[in-house]
């Protein structure tokens, strides 16, 4: 018997993934807001909002990687 | 160059407002051009399906926007539905008369601005159209294309054009001069470029594109012809749009929209001959579709920035959007397995998402470069996942995805019941056997 945890059947888990990159991309949006909001000064206001781009970035990475047909699936 | 944004809007002269009007006749040409490319980069089985696809479009997109669309984007001075957030009022949407009312007796640059915005809109929601060839629906392109009309699009372009929150970044937050879209790359070549990863993902791969081993099928599109004129039409258009949006959007003088047509020539230009290089040394001989691709990465990069740079800053933005073009292209393809057979997501997402950043690169205001950074962030992290929230929704009612008899015999005999050229005989397709 195998002592891991039992795995997520693959559809499943790219349905999960996709929704979890789709969420993330509105929070980094909302970091970019919260660094327009709370530092006046540029350079920390300029690093924030990239880092909100850099999770947007992350979270489109990941719904990608989420739609990406595995070969042949749907080509019944 | 001077910053056209630092005028301030002025009442328009009658010269203005007629070359303007006149402009706007014109840009419809872009549209043209981009129904020709859509038809030209898809399957001859189903040409028929996609041009009238987009013909239908037009016409639903008008009468949504009139119905719907035109109330909620309103205009830049004008009512709008705000929010107080951190001391600062934050316009989200607008609230313009229903139903165009008082059309007719608003100012002269609100009756413009909105005969622009219905362009606009219509523009946005045929970039989809083309991703979606040879597998979408056309009632259910036509449903999408009321849902881009009737929320998505009023979003948008209230917030850059109806004075709203990210028109108001420069002066809230001393963001440059807030963030700036002379020409439409953001609410017509991002949005729509968005709206098409949406819909590619959604609808999934035309049949046999992604076989089970192996590199990816090539479905080259049917007409290399349609194609490159119409990017020759969308060229005509695109510089009437540009100037048009100068005047509007930017409040350019009249002597400043020459250098606005030139740099949007040189945009295209330089994009298409990074694209010729890059194709060149890639495959041994350039490649048409990909160059095609190219140039109109180039005019919609122009969208953001011809009203705002200088002219070899112009040919750089075009240069970098030539050479992203078929890199991405093919990254989509063959790593990503995004079918996009019109290139929408790569050339109108990306090129319009290059071009708005540019504006901030090239921009003198300080804190310029951080509100077009800001809005591309909202583009992304806001505008996509409602899209593809809505579209989602929407399959779920109207499924996007013709049956796979329908694909087979091809769009225009599935749902039109006769092809575009019935007196060639449509080839058997290998992919099939």
């Amino acid at each position: 018997m195998s002592g891991g945890r039992p795995s997520i059947p693959m559809p499943e888990r790219e349905e999960s993934m996709k929704y979890a990159g789709l969420l993330a991309m509105p929070a980094g949006f909302f970091l970019s807001i919260a660094a327009v909001l709370l530092f006046p000064a540029p350079a920390p206001r300029t690093a924030f909002v990239l880092c909100g781009l850099a999770v947007e970035g992350l979270g489109l990475a990941v719904a990608v990687r989420g739609h990406m047909e595995a070969r042949g699936e749907k080509l019944s | 160059m001077t910053p056209l944004l630092t005028q301030a809007a002025l009442p328009f002269s009658e010269a203005t407002f007629a070359l303007t009007l006149a402009l706007l006749m014109l840009a419809p040409l872009a549209i043209a051009g981009v129904a020709l490319i859509n038809a030209g980069l898809g399957r001859s089985r189903s040409a028929a399906q996609s041009l009238l696809g987009n013909v239908a479009i037009l016409a639903v997109t008008a009468m949504v926007f009139a119905l719907i669309g035109a109330t909620w984007v309103g205009a830049a001075g004008g009512a709008g539905h705000t929010f107080q957030l951190a001391g600062q009022s934050w316009n989200w949407l607008g609230a313009a008369p229903l139903l165009l009312g008082g059309f007719s007796s608003a100012l002269p640059q609100t009756q413009l601005a909105l005969c622009f915005e219905f362009l606009a809109v219509a523009l946005a929601a045929m970039l989809p159209w083309g991703s979606g060839a040879d597998r979408w629906r056309l009632t259910a392109g036509c449903a999408a294309a009321a849902v881009m009309a009737a929320i998505v699009f009023p979003l948008v372009a209230h917030w850059i054009w109806g004075g709203g929150w990210l028109a108001q970044l420069g002066v809230n937050f001393g963001l440059g001069a807030g963030f700036l879209d002379g020409g439409g790359a953001a609410t017509v070549n991002v949005l729509g470029g968005l709206s098409a990863l949406a819909v590619v993902w959604i609808a999934g791969p035309r049949k046999g594109k992604f076989p089970k081993e192996g590199l990816s099928t090539a479905l080259p599109g049917h007409n290399a012809v349609y194609v490159l004129f119409g990017c020759l039409l969308a060229l005509v258009g695109w510089l009437a749009w540009n100037v048009a949006g100068a005047v509007l959007w930017l409040h350019a003088p009249l002597s400043a929209l020459p250098v606005t047509a030139v740099n949007t020539l040189l945009s295209a230009s330089g994009a298409i001959m990074a694209t010729f290089t890059v194709t060149h040394i890639r495959f041994g001989k350039p490649d048409a579709s990909l160059c095609a691709n190219g140039w109109m990465a180039g005019l919609v990069a122009s969208s953001a920035c011809a009203g705002l740079v200088t002219p070899l800053e112009a040919i750089f933005t075009g240069v970098v959007a030539g050479i992203i073009t078929p890199l991405l292209v093919e990254l989509l393809e063959l790593a990503l397995s995004i079918d996009d057979p019109s290139g929408a997501i790569t050339v109108h997402a990306a090129g319009g998402l290059w071009g708005l950043l540019a504006v901030g690169v090239f921009a003198p205001q300080a804190g310029q470069l951080v509100a077009q950074l800001v809005g591309i962030s909202a583009l992304l992290g806001l505008v996509l996942p409602v899209v593809y929230l809505l579209f989602w929704l929407l399959n779920r009612v109207l499924p996007f995805r013709v049956d796979p008899d329908g694909e087979r015999i091809g769009m225009d005999l599935h749902e039109l019941g006769g092809g575009a050229y019935p007196e060639f005989v449509i080839h058997r397709d290998e992919s099939y056997r």
